[in-house]
């Protein structure tokens, strides 16, 4: 039998069992709500000591630790498969994305396996970030030439 | 106050992300790569801004605010030197967050064992 693509997708959709979007979106808004509100105490905690941007990024970096710490205990994955994007879209997100690799990919070697993999979502999200901030900031020059 | 915000603000970015990972097929490579080129564009189009200065960690850990904090990078070291800045300012600014990632990753792999992902 030969299919097109659009076709298999229905056949697909038809097949697996019906997401429960209502519930995902739940889990979805009070994990990520509550790792922004995590964020949020750190983040007045630092301004204490530091400006703005330096609190900020402190308060990045303190979320980056923990989220490796619950990573390599084997707790953020069992976190994510409730929470979805709720534990994905934050930055605790980002940094399980290079810390999982890391780990996993210890056994192909520390230069092949977890160098090279370690980059496999970050890569991807640092090259278009800094591509798309750069062609902002040739059009903010010349933003600035003219007016 | 500001913890109620960043509380709902970043569930609703949050909430987001669950919709398009329930209604379309995109990975979450793609999702991320998505919210921090989205951040850059809303940056740029000075949107973000005032979520920012609303809902704090709310706006600013969503990795839409990666995307924020390289356009306002881009764009501080724009007005400092001009043309080059475009390539020194963004990953200036989002180098805290790209450096704690490496190496916390490096010394998880130290310590950790691989294990089985489900």
């Amino acid at each position: 039998m030969k299919l097109q693509p659009n076709e298999y997708a229905r056949m697909v959709q038809r097949a697996s069992p019906p997401s429960a979007v209502g519930r995902d979106c739940l889990w979805a808004f009070f994990v990520g709500g509550g790792i922004c509100l995590l964020g949020e105490v750190l983040r007045q905690f630092f301004l204490r000591w530091y400006d703005a941007p330096m609190a900020g990024t402190l308060t990045s970096i303190a979320l980056i630790f923990l989220s490796a710490v619950c990573t390599v205990a084997g707790w953020y994955q069992k976190l994510a498969a409730k929470a979805g994007a709720g534990t994905l879209v934050p930055i605790t997100g980002f940094a399980n994305s290079v810390v999982s690799p890391a780990v996993e990919f210890k056994a192909e070697g520390w230069v092949p396996g977890t160098g090279a993999r370690i980059f496999a979502i970050a890569g991807p999200v640092i090259a278009y970030g800094t591509a798309a901030s750069a062609a902002w900031g040739v059009l903010y020059w010349l933003l600035g030439k003219v007016g | 106050m500001n913890y109620l915000l960043a509380f709902a603000v970043g569930g609703a970015l949050c909430v987001a992300g669950q919709l398009l990972i329930d209604y379309t097929s995109l990975t979450p490579a793609r999702i991320l790569t998505g919210y921090v080129v989205a951040g850059v564009v809303l940056s740029a189009a000075g949107l973000y801004r005032p979520l920012a200065d609303l809902a704090g960690a709310g706006a600013t850990v969503p990795l839409l605010g990666f995307g924020h904090l390289l356009a306002q990078g881009v764009r501080q070291a724009v007005d400092t030197c001009g043309l080059p800045g475009i390539f020194t300012g963004g990953l200036t600014a989002a180098s805290g967050g790209i450096a704690a990632s490496l190496v916390f990753a490096l010394l998880g792999a130290l310590v950790g064992k691989s294990r089985d992902q489900n």
